[in-house]
């Protein structure tokens, strides 16, 4: 009920659907031109897919060769099998460490584990350094999109909210506004003592990490602070260095539109000699979360093959009207409502496989191919077959009449005439309130059929 | 050529002029058309909502019947529901019945893809005055990769001009998603704002589309603006030869 709610909500914000509109449409448009610089397109998809589907095969063996090559370039790996856990290593190092100035770049992974609160609890404020991060931070909410954290807000919103927080005076000028958020993040950057990142691809046989973005301060956030945390889910390791050409022709194009991010930090172990630059100490820690479920079958194991490029979000006609937010969990869109469910549990997701008239533009740019209607279908089956989420007992009954209906064809052609003959309509207020009913034809096609369009006669006869 | 017609209840009982349309061109370009009246529904809103083993039995009971006709090609007007037959396979887990519903499936077509894939046709000898824009079903498009056919169908129409909505587009969908219209009706309804305002903008007598239950979601909301343009089945402007 509260996704209902929640995009009720949604959709009587003129001022959010006014944001979604503007920045998906640019988005899309901006994928749309960045795909005709790519020599192959769907061949890429397609080496991609083919890559992700190897390594979900075996995904066991690679996160060891991962986890091997790492710790021999000098990385600490961790294995965490839950948000809890995840949250504990990463509090424990930073304890260890005397972290008390701790900077972040932007990681969807660190929402789903809640990371920040789980720090604030140990004393530690982390500081979100992407500013799209950054802006959803100071206005104490979360992200409503996977690569777009603050889509759901306006310029002038932004604006009234660095006047209030970074005590600027107010200015509707982009420029100045980013001067400001800069301004007050480069001071945290100075005094950070721990960095923690997020990872978008591991690989296996080097032990490397790689993190795509746009600002430099991912840069910042793994290279200044003395110690470095990369976060990352089982999924993102890949089995060879030369893997990651096709995922950056892929991710940069679908997820902002670009050839390439300004950005591609490669980090492999730590620093080897004294005057070398960089985090004496790098600690990845890789979660499972749930994830290791989704392997068990073929239909789910497709979901894990996502790189969070968002692309599905902005071009989802439901995501476009509603946002982020009212998905009610930190993935939202398309993708998300195949992740939350299989990850948070289907009891408390389930009605987030409704949420989408499955009309496919979310398969249609996904950069891995991912059938996320078929996913979507396949949990709708779960929910049924658990008897997850509410109005289960009229919705039960009623496709078992008409299931018990459509298969007795005199049944069907009686209650279909009985109805017609009474100008019964169904009580579809969820229908009427807002569209008008189209009455059942005077005739049938099948009474006419009979009636001699039958015998009009074939070309031929 | 000998064909089935696969009618979908939808077209039956609420658009049977599109179903009769079909059967008219049909017999123009040379065809001889039959129908099996046990037909009743494909099984997609017991699919799409999760209630597969209701849309298994339906599923079954299509496969025989279709199957029992030596038809050439079962031929429908409808995207969503050929899509939905083109689906039956998933719903079976023994090779047997899969085997049957892919043998099935090759042999049903959507009306437009039929007539210009199948059968390389594209004028039909229609003929329909007014300005005309058309609506992709969702299905039909990205299911079925359907796009160009209606469109070379639509341009060969005497009298017709066709013209490609504005943004959003023809491909956006119009928020049906069968029981999502009445789950989700808010946001069903807002998707379907956004269709409206493109047909209206568009300055078209008529939107077309390929499938009743787009057009059962776009007409209810035209009329209930009191909008002039009318949402028509391409078989009924297929059929029409005045």
């Amino acid at each position: 009920m509260t996704f209902e709610r929640d995009a009720r909500t949604a959709l009587a914000d003129g001022q959010l659907r006014g944001a979604l509109r503007q920045a998906t449409t640019l988005f899309g448009e901006r994928r749309r031109a960045a795909l005709a610089t790519a020599p192959d397109w769907e061949g890429a998809r397609d080496r991609a897919r083919a890559i992700k589907d190897e390594t979900l095969e075996h995904l066991d063996r690679y996160l060891e060769q991962f986890t091997a090559n790492a710790e021999r370039a000098g990385a600490r790996v961790h294995w965490a099998r839950d948000a809890a856990e995840a949250c504990d290593i990463i509090g424990g190092i930073a304890e260890r460490r005397g972290a008390r100035s701790v900077v972040k770049s932007k990681s969807m992974v660190s929402e789903e584990i809640h990371l920040n609160a789980a720090l604030a609890r140990r004393g530690i404020e982390p500081v979100e350094t992407d500013l799209g991060e950054y802006i959803v931070q100071l206005a104490g909410e979360t992200p409503s999109h996977i690569v777009v954290p603050a889509i759901h807000k306006t310029k002038a919103q932004i604006a009234a909210l660095f006047a209030d927080k970074l005590g600027i005076a107010p200015s509707d000028d982009v420029a100045t506004l980013t001067a400001a958020a800069r301004d007050a993040l480069r001071r945290r950057f100075a005094e950070a003592d721990l960095g923690i990142s997020g990872v978008n691809f591991a690989v296996a046989e080097t032990g490397t990490i790689l993190i795509l973005e746009n600002e430099g301060n991912a840069r910042l956030t793994t290279s200044l602070p003395r110690t470095h945390v990369a976060l990352m889910g089982i999924e993102k390791v890949i089995p060879r260095f030369p893997d990651l050409d096709v995922f950056l022709q892929l991710l940069p194009r679908s997820g902002t539109g670009q050839v390439l991010t300004a950005y591609q930090s490669l980090i492999t172990g730590t620093k080897h000699r004294p005057e070398d630059e960089g985090p004496e100490e790098l600690h990845i820690v890789v979660l499972d979360n749930g994830r290791s479920r989704m392997l068990a079958s073929r239909v789910t194991r497709q979901a894990l093959a996502c790189i969070r490029c968002g692309a599905c979000l902005n071009a989802c006609p439901v995501y476009r009207q509603i946002g982020g937010h009212a998905y009610g969990s930190v993935y939202p869109g398309p993708i998300g409502a195949v992740l939350s469910p299989q990850l948070f549990g289907l009891a408390r997701s389930a009605a987030l496989p409704y949420a989408s008239s499955l009309c496919g533009a979310c398969r249609d740019v996904c950069p891995v191919k991912i059938d996320i209607p078929a996913l979507l279908l396949h949990l709708r089956a779960q929910v049924v077959e658990r008897g997850a989420g509410t109005h289960r007992v009229l919705e039960r009954l009623a496709f078992r009449t008409y299931a018990a209906v459509m298969t007795r064809p005199r049944l069907f052609g009686w209650v279909v005439g009985f109805a017609r003959r009474l100008r019964i309509m169904p009580p579809l207020s969820a229908w009427t309130k807002w569209r008008d009913l189209r009455p059942l034809a005077p005739r049938s096609f099948r009474e006419q059929w009979r009636a001699g369009l039958r015998d009009e006669g074939d070309p031929d006869a | 050529m000998r064909v089935s017609l696969f009618v979908t209840c939808l077209a039956d009982q609420l658009w049977p002029s599109a179903a009769v349309g079909a059967v008219h061109v049909l017999r123009r370009v040379g065809c001889a058309v039959e129908f099996d009246e046990r037909q009743t529904c494909c099984g997609q809103p017991a699919f799409n909502t999760g209630y597969r083993p209701a849309a298994r039995v339906l599923a079954r009971r299509a496969i025989e019947i279709f199957e029992s006709s030596a038809a050439d090609a079962i031929v429908s007007p409808s995207g969503s529901c050929t899509a939905m037959v083109h689906h039956y396979d998933q719903l079976f887990d023994d090779d047997a019945w899969q085997a049957r519903a892919r043998g099935v499936a090759e042999r049903t077509h959507e009306l437009s893809s039929f007539l210009v894939n199948r059968l390389g046709v594209e004028d039909v000898g229609a003929s329909f005055s007014g300005r005309l824009t058309w609506h992709d079903a969702c299905h039909g498009l990205r299911d079925l990769g359907i796009k160009h056919e209606p469109r070379r169908l639509l341009r060969h129409v005497k009298g017709a001009e066709l013209i490609e909505l504005p943004p959003p587009g023809a491909e956006t969908c119009c928020g049906f998603g069968g029981t999502f219209s009445v789950k989700c009706p808010e946001i069903s309804v807002a998707m379907l704002d956004e269709k409206v305002d493109a047909i209206e903008r568009a300055g078209v007598d008529a939107v077309v589309s390929g499938d009743v239950s787009c057009l059962m979601q776009i007409a209810g909301r035209l009329s209930r603006r009191g909008s002039t343009v009318r949402a028509i089945h391409l078989a009924d402007v297929l059929a029409s030869t005045r």
